[in-house]
């Protein structure tokens, strides 16, 4: 492929938005993505002139649901999609009401998620647990666990939670928060899905209590005074695989030019994304009614990670919140697809077999994103490692994941949902 | 065998859940179900059991459906109809047309194809009885705003109608703007002039 020299020897440079473009006839990309801060980097290839680069023409299709992305990436409405990762995962698995195959060469970085509480029920842990505002996610979920220990003595209703698909990363993200406080999420809290731009309303018709969903609606839901953030991914697992660049198979055997260069063009936009100095740019175009249709001010401030977590003016700032390229974050690890797995098994959303377990390698494909980008210092040379084994990697209850032995990783979580743990028979 | 099929239909647009639910009772369907609001839905799902739920795609809702598939106990697993691509060109019209479906794993092709061809139909019909309304209604706008340009121009330049519109059409002509844009532009400069 002749073409990938050029991209690579301008690597380095590439950190501006490029000046000549292509005058040949552009290949057309059909994408499908949701409004959130995560398809920033699909959206800057288009907008900034990246996929031009390349001779991509990307055509950006603002969707509503996941169920469409999926729905229409199958049905070849879309060659490509912004999807959350564990779709493909689940696809590959043969779960779901359309489990059409999609694969993921490369990921949309990392980072962008939070739990918001409603302040209310902040309150309420304050009360109980002598919150002065400023602890970490672990402390709040425990605080959680001692106000539901509570509610329950007491009669009440339990919580309902918001998140986004039953195979996302806010999912599972949830339920590892939740359970790392001593929380089981199908028995202490009540989970639904809710789409991430009506979280903020229905939590303030008190239809939900709390929600985990990507930016920027926690920020939108503290701004409107009737949230408080109280854990972000990084607090979580920060390596936590969060969006993907899905894509049909057929398509990528069809069009292994294009998508070689679509990669490309992606992995400049991702580093381009990252420098703080164009997040300003960045939110302005994300900001647009066309894609997020948000207050430039708030995309702007998630951007920089600079958060306001309680309507009474609490300040946070996690300068990591969203990583576009640093630190490989778009190299598609099959051991992150693993995890994903692991946390399908561990909520009984399927049953460990060798067999899926072998399945679900081939939804993440590294393999295409070396082809694209070649050997570069950042790009690993294994594809499956120890996840939450790096010092700044760590997982929110300081496991270590090792795709080795998903049986034995799931088994060691007290809290869990497969037929032989110590909780009820997996309705999920 | 050939048990009644029961049927539900989830749109937040209340005329157009409307027009597909009388086109399915012509075609002999009774048990069809109508719901406009998601709040309520899963319970409903889980009482009637619907062998086939047609759905709007550009609600966002839809995902809240998969997760309710996803923690149902039942064996009849409800599929999208995207999963049998056998028949491609309705699948097409119907995604193009914005409908959805869901139908359980198993029920038989032929049972399902006349309900999801006749909902597309009535969405189709529906988008162009749209269309029509925004056509006429924007023909309306149009003429009005060229009465009123008349208007003007006949006080201003102290001309008959017919000669205020033979004007406005020649310099639509000269212009190869539209009759109603050259108007536009007359109202808006008599404003700014305050003529």
């Amino acid at each position: 492929m002749s073409f990938i020299p050029t991209g690579i020897d301008q690597h380095k440079s590439g950190l501006t938005a490029p000046a000549t473009i292509r005058t040949e006839s552009a290949k057309l990309v059909r994408a499908g993505f949701i409004p959130l801060v995560d398809a920033a980097v699909l959206i800057a290839a288009s907008e900034f002139g990246f996929a031009a680069r390349e001779g991509i023409q990307i055509d950006l299709v603002k969707d509503v649901s996941w169920a469409n992305i999926r729905d229409r990436l199958a049905f070849r409405q879309f060659d490509i999609a912004h999807m959350l990762a564990p779709m493909p995962v689940a696809a590959a698995l043969g779960l779901g009401s359309n489990p059409s195959p999609a694969i993921a060469p490369f990921m949309l970085g990392r980072g962008g998620n939070a739990i918001t509480l409603s302040v209310e029920l902040y309150r309420r842990m304050q009360e109980k647990a002598g919150l002065a505002g400023h602890e970490d996610a672990l402390t709040n979920a425990k605080a959680l666990k001692l106000v539901i220990e509570e509610m329950r003595a007491k009669g009440e209703a339990l919580p309902v939670l918001g998140m986004t698909y039953p195979f996302s990363s806010h999912n599972y993200e949830l339920r590892y928060w939740l359970s790392a406080g001593g929380l089981h999420p199908e028995e202490d809290v009540k989970l639904v899905v809710v789409p991430p731009p009506m979280t903020s309303d229905a939590l303030s018709a008190g239809a939900i209590d709390g929600f985990c969903v990507g930016a920027p609606w926690n920020m939108v839901a503290v701004s409107r005074e009737v949230g408080r953030i109280v854990a972000v991914k990084e607090d979580i697992w920060p390596s936590s695989p969060e969006k993907v660049i899905g894509a049909r198979p057929e398509w990528a055997e069809q069009n292994p030019e294009t998508l070689s260069r679509l990669i490309v063009a992606l992995d400049r936009a991702a580093a381009w994304c990252d420098v703080s100095d164009n997040r300003r740019e960045l939110a302005q175009i994300l900001a647009e009614p066309r894609y997020l249709d948000v207050p430039f001010d708030i995309l702007h401030r998630v951007l920089v990670g600079q958060f306001t977590t309680d309507p009474n003016g609490t300040e946070r700032t996690v300068p990591e919140y969203f990583t576009f390229h640093r630190q490989g974050a778009n190299f598609p690890w099959i051991s992150q697809a693993q995890w994903i797995f692991s946390q399908m098994v561990r909520w009984g959303q399927v049953a460990y077999s060798l067999e899926a377990h072998r399945q679900v390698a081939s939804a993440f494909r590294p393999d295409l994103y070396r082809n694209a980008l070649g050997s570069r210092a950042d790009i690993p040379v294994t594809d499956v490692r120890i996840e939450g084994n790096a010092e700044d990697d760590v997982f929110i209850d300081g496991a270590t994941f090792d795709p080795e032995d998903i049986r034995g990783y799931v088994a060691s979580f007290p809290i869990r949902n497969t037929g032989s743990g110590t909780t009820n028979q997996s309705d999920v | 065998m050939n048990a009644a099929l029961s049927i539900m239909i989830f749109d937040e647009n209340r005329i157009r859940a409307a027009i597909i639910e009388e086109g399915l009772r012509e075609a002999g369907h009774t048990h069809v179900v109508v719901l406009h609001d998601i709040v309520g839905l899963a319970r409903q799902i889980e009482i009637i059991g619907p062998d086939v739920i047609v759905i709007d795609i550009e609600t966002p809702n839809r995902d809240m459906l998969e997760h309710l598939f996803q923690l149902t106990r039942s064996v009849r697993k409800p599929i999208a109809m995207f999963v049998d691509r056998s028949d491609s060109l309705s699948i097409e019209a119907a995604v193009e047309a914005g409908v959805s479906a869901y139908v359980v794993d198993g029920l038989r092709k032929e049972r399902v194809k006349p309900i999801l061809d006749m909902a597309v139909s009535r969405f189709k019909a529906f988008s162009r009885l749209q269309q029509e309304l925004a056509d006429a209604k924007s023909a309306l706008e149009e003429r009005k705003i060229i009465d009123r340009a008349k208007g003007i121009l006949m006080k201003s330049r102290k001309l008959s109608e017919d000669e205020a519109y033979a004007l406005l059409r020649q310099t639509a002509m000269n212009e190869k703007k539209k009759l109603a844009d050259i108007a536009q532009s007359v109202v808006m400069a008599a404003a700014i002039l305050g003529s």
